[in-house]
């Protein structure tokens, strides 16, 4: 720790003492934005052990060491953009592995995009750290709790900080425990230790990929370091060959995983077991989009693979439809959000898998907002039904306190939360001026300008999917009647200030956030396009690639008509939804969710989430489990223990039992047998 | 008269093998096994005029350790007999499986 903090203060210096670098980005102590929450889980993990009921000191202590990380990150920002089109700058601090050709450095790379990346990190992490203050304040494992939470934004930060592939994948591994630890945070009810398992064990699968991908990468370039991969792949790599095709497809694989896209999605609403702010931050703001991250870094490699590029464009977009239409049917207000999580991340990939890298980044950073604020609003309402419920001596399971069908007109009582999440409601949908406007906005454009037009369709249908099931959400909690039952209503009240200073910091963020990067179609701010350029040096190797070989973007949708129009026809569509599901749904009559009837038909299929977990139960986890009762009963009990390990011991007692025999006591049939011996070995030696 | 020493040797050998697989008593056997120690030891002597010293010299050895043999031979059938009033080999059968 010390060391690291005299190579950040010490090398410029001595750097500039020499005149060795030219005046450029100098990063203001970047390692302490790591070793901040490390400190954090270190300090709360020992108050969990020691002193558990020192709430205080943990309120402090885990929120604390995340706002000096946003400081930190915040100030590096500020350096980075200051100087145009920075270098890169690596900061390595010990080397790691040193095997042979192999060498990894323990280094971080900090450039604009792993400095954008840590700055959304740290400040989402940050408000979702206060909220916790309010929303985990009485759970008896509060130090454990944010251990974990700070343990997560630790590893995180190396995922996105690292300058390697291994480092990132020691984020990426790091990242996917915490998920683990906090999805079954209350471990004592089994289905959500089992949703732990299962978002661990999908991991796994993507985690293989990663791998592969890194073992091929070091096999074909003998570096994996980042900036070593991206000058060496173009000219090692031919365009669109098997080798880099593989790679990235191995990569895509992890991207899956980790970012719950088709295949490897059915992680993901299980996970929504976990406390609330965890879904917030983990499954939705941070981790999940590590894998959109992922492609973005490696933007070198996908550029030389056009198949992959398409693969990961196709299955972004499909997940983006498919996620979103079963959003339309579910009832459970964090899995509304979850799938529409999947969808945007859908999205995301969609972005990045037709070269607008810059597009994909942008979504990330204005969705970790409105999402984490979705997911909070949600929050305080599932914090609320649980008071009342409790209050009035009623089940207050989560099956209770999380179906929307309980709820319904919750303005009346948590008015700043419903404010709150309906400005969440509209930047999800992407109405002008919030920021899913123009990040949403400049994806569809980007698709449709790579002239890919079924998934630009794509885009736009599940654009207006997005508004029409973000509208029932909304108005199903917030208002219509009141479903809760006579007892719990009076019952409920708003959520605690600290909770709903922190929505509200993430409504001004879903706000505000769209406006870094404002179109030139659209000239509404002296300053456009700034993350864009902001991000150009991070980008400009890929994207230059993809001009050489696919041309340049056309300046026109598929069918015509130019980004404003575009723009405004899709925020026009997405108004036209929340108005027609408004007035469709709020005059609706719910039954409460023990009276209603399960959806049948196309209702039903949604609602049964296109029955894709029972179809991985029938055709992965059956047979697997079959296959491993097989090798428990058959291979192990059978043939390993029964005929290998005691087949050798009965053998051996038995050789041994029959040998005994010889052993009679009688002098005699020892010197016969003496003789006898002698005999034959002497007639062997004579014939 | 290598041939009939030899045979001599032979014959006695086979004496003494026979003694110490038919006979039961252990004084009995003990001399049996003395017997073709000094069986071989005639062979030894009689190829050592064609051969060399060594056979003479390797002689003298066999009768120290078969003297010393002897001694811890005899020594312990005497307390055998001392346990069984006897010394019939079948008495002695504990050793056994």
């Amino acid at each position: 720790m010390v060391g690291a903090t005299l190579i950040d203060l010490v090398l410029p210096l001595a750097q500039e003492a020499v005149g060795a670098h030219e005046p450029g980005f100098v990063p203001f102590l970047p390692s302490w934005m790591i070793l901040l929450p490390f400190l954090g889980f270190v300090l709360n993990g020992a108050l969990a052990y020691l002193a558990p009921e020192r709430r205080k000191l943990v309120s402090v202590v885990g929120p604390g060491v995340l706002g000096l990380a946003f400081v930190i990150a915040a100030v590096n920002l500020v350096l980075i953009a200051r100087v145009h089109d920075a270098e890169p700058v690596l900061r390595s601090y010990w080397t790691w592995i040193e095997v042979g050709q192999l060498r990894i450095d323990a280094a971080l790379q900090l450039d604009q995009l792993s400095m954008i990346m840590a700055l959304v990190v740290t400040c989402v992490s940050f408000i979702i750290h206060i909220y916790s203050v309010g929303y985990m304040g009485e759970d008896p494992g509060y130090a454990r709790y944010f251990a974990y939470l700070n343990l997560f934004v630790f590893f995180m930060l190396v995922l996105v900080l690292g300058a390697s592939f291994p480092l990132m994948f020691i984020g990426w591994e790091g990242v996917g425990l915490c998920s683990y630890l906090l999805i079954g945070f209350w471990f004592r009810e089994s289905a959500k230790a089992e949703a732990g398992q299962k978002a661990f064990i999908v991991n796994r699968i993507g985690d293989f990929g990663f791998l592969m991908a890194m073992f091929a990468m070091f096999a074909y370039l003998g570096t994996l370091d980042f900036q070593g991969v991206f000058e060496a792949a173009p000219r090692a790599f031919e365009y669109g060959g098997a080798a880099v095709t593989l790679i990235t497809l191995f990569l895509f694989l992890g991207c899956t995983g980790k970012s719950a896209q088709i295949p490897l999605y059915v992680w993901l609403p299980d996970a929504m077991h976990g406390p609330t702010p965890v879904s917030a931050l983990i499954h939705a703001a941070t981790m999940v989009t590590a894998g959109v991250y992922l492609v973005a870094r490696a933007g070198v490699l996908f550029a030389l693979a056009p198949l992959s590029m398409n693969v990961v464009a196709v299955i972004g977009g499909a997940t983006a439809l498919f996620a979103g239409t079963i959003a339309v049917q579910q009832f459970d207000i964090k899995r509304v959000v979850a799938y529409s999580t999947i969808s945007q991340l859908g999205y995301m990939f969609l972005a990045v898998g037709v070269g607008a890298y810059t597009a994909g980044i942008f979504h990330l950073g204005t969705h970790a907002f409105f999402k984490a604020l979705l997911f909070m609003a949600s929050g305080a309402v599932i914090h609320a039904m649980h008071h009342a419920l409790e209050h009035a001596g009623e089940p207050a399971g989560e099956d209770v306190t999380q179906d929307m069908r309980n709820m319904g007109a919750l303005k009346k009582y948590m008015p700043t939360t419903f404010k709150t999440a309906w400005v969440g409601a509209l930047a999800l949908a992407g109405v002008f001026p919030l920021a899913g406007f123009f990040s949403k906005d400049e994806i569809i454009w980007s698709v449709g300008a790579r002239g890919q037009t079924v998934l630009w369709v794509v885009a736009i249908i599940t654009a207006m999917l997005t508004a029409g099931y973000i509208t029932r959400w909304l108005v199903m909690t917030f208002h219509g009647e009141n479903r809760t039952g006579e007892k719990a209503r009076g019952y409920l009240h708003e959520a605690a200030p600290i909770m709903v200073g922190a929505l509200v910091v993430l409504a001004i963020g879903s706000v505000v956030t769209g406006w870094v990067n404002i179109p030139e179609a659209l000239p509404l701010l002296p300053e456009f396009t700034w993350l864009h350029h902001f991000l150009h040096p991070s980008f400009a190797q890929a994207e230059h690639i993809i001009v050489e070989h696919m041309g340049e973007a056309a300046h026109a949708s598929p069918v015509g008509g130019g980004e404003g129009m575009w723009a405004l026809i899709s925020t026009a569509a997405a108004i036209v939804v929340i108005l027609f599901v408004f007035n469709a749904l709020s005059g609706k009559k719910y039954l409460p969710a023990h009276e209603a009837k399960v959806p049948t038909g196309i209702w039903g299929l949604l609602y049964h989430k296109y029955y894709v977990d029972e179809l991985y139960d029938l055709v992965i986890v059956r047979p697997f489990k079959w296959i491993c009762m097989f090798s428990w009963r058959v291979i192990d009990q059978g043939l390993i223990d029964g005929v290998m390990v005691n087949g050798v011991g009965y053998t051996t007692r038995f050789g041994g039992w029959v040998i005994s025999r010889f052993q009679t006591g009688y002098l005699g049939t020892y010197v016969l047998i003496i003789v006898l011996g002698v005999l034959i070995i002497l007639g062997a030696v004579t014939l | 008269m290598l041939f009939e020493s030899l045979v001599l040797s032979g014959v006695l050998f086979a004496v003494g093998v026979a003694g110490v697989l038919l006979r039961r008593n252990a004084i009995v056997m003990f001399m049996c096994i003395e017997l073709m120690l000094n069986a071989v030891n005639l062979s030894f002597v009689a190829i050592s005029r064609y051969v060399g010293i060594e056979g003479q010299l390797f002689v003298i050895f066999v009768m120290t350790v078969a003297a010393a043999e002897a001694a811890v031979g005899l020594a312990i059938i005497i307390s055998i007999f001392r346990h069984y009033e006897s010394v019939d080999v079948r008495n002695f059968r504990l050793l056994r499986w």
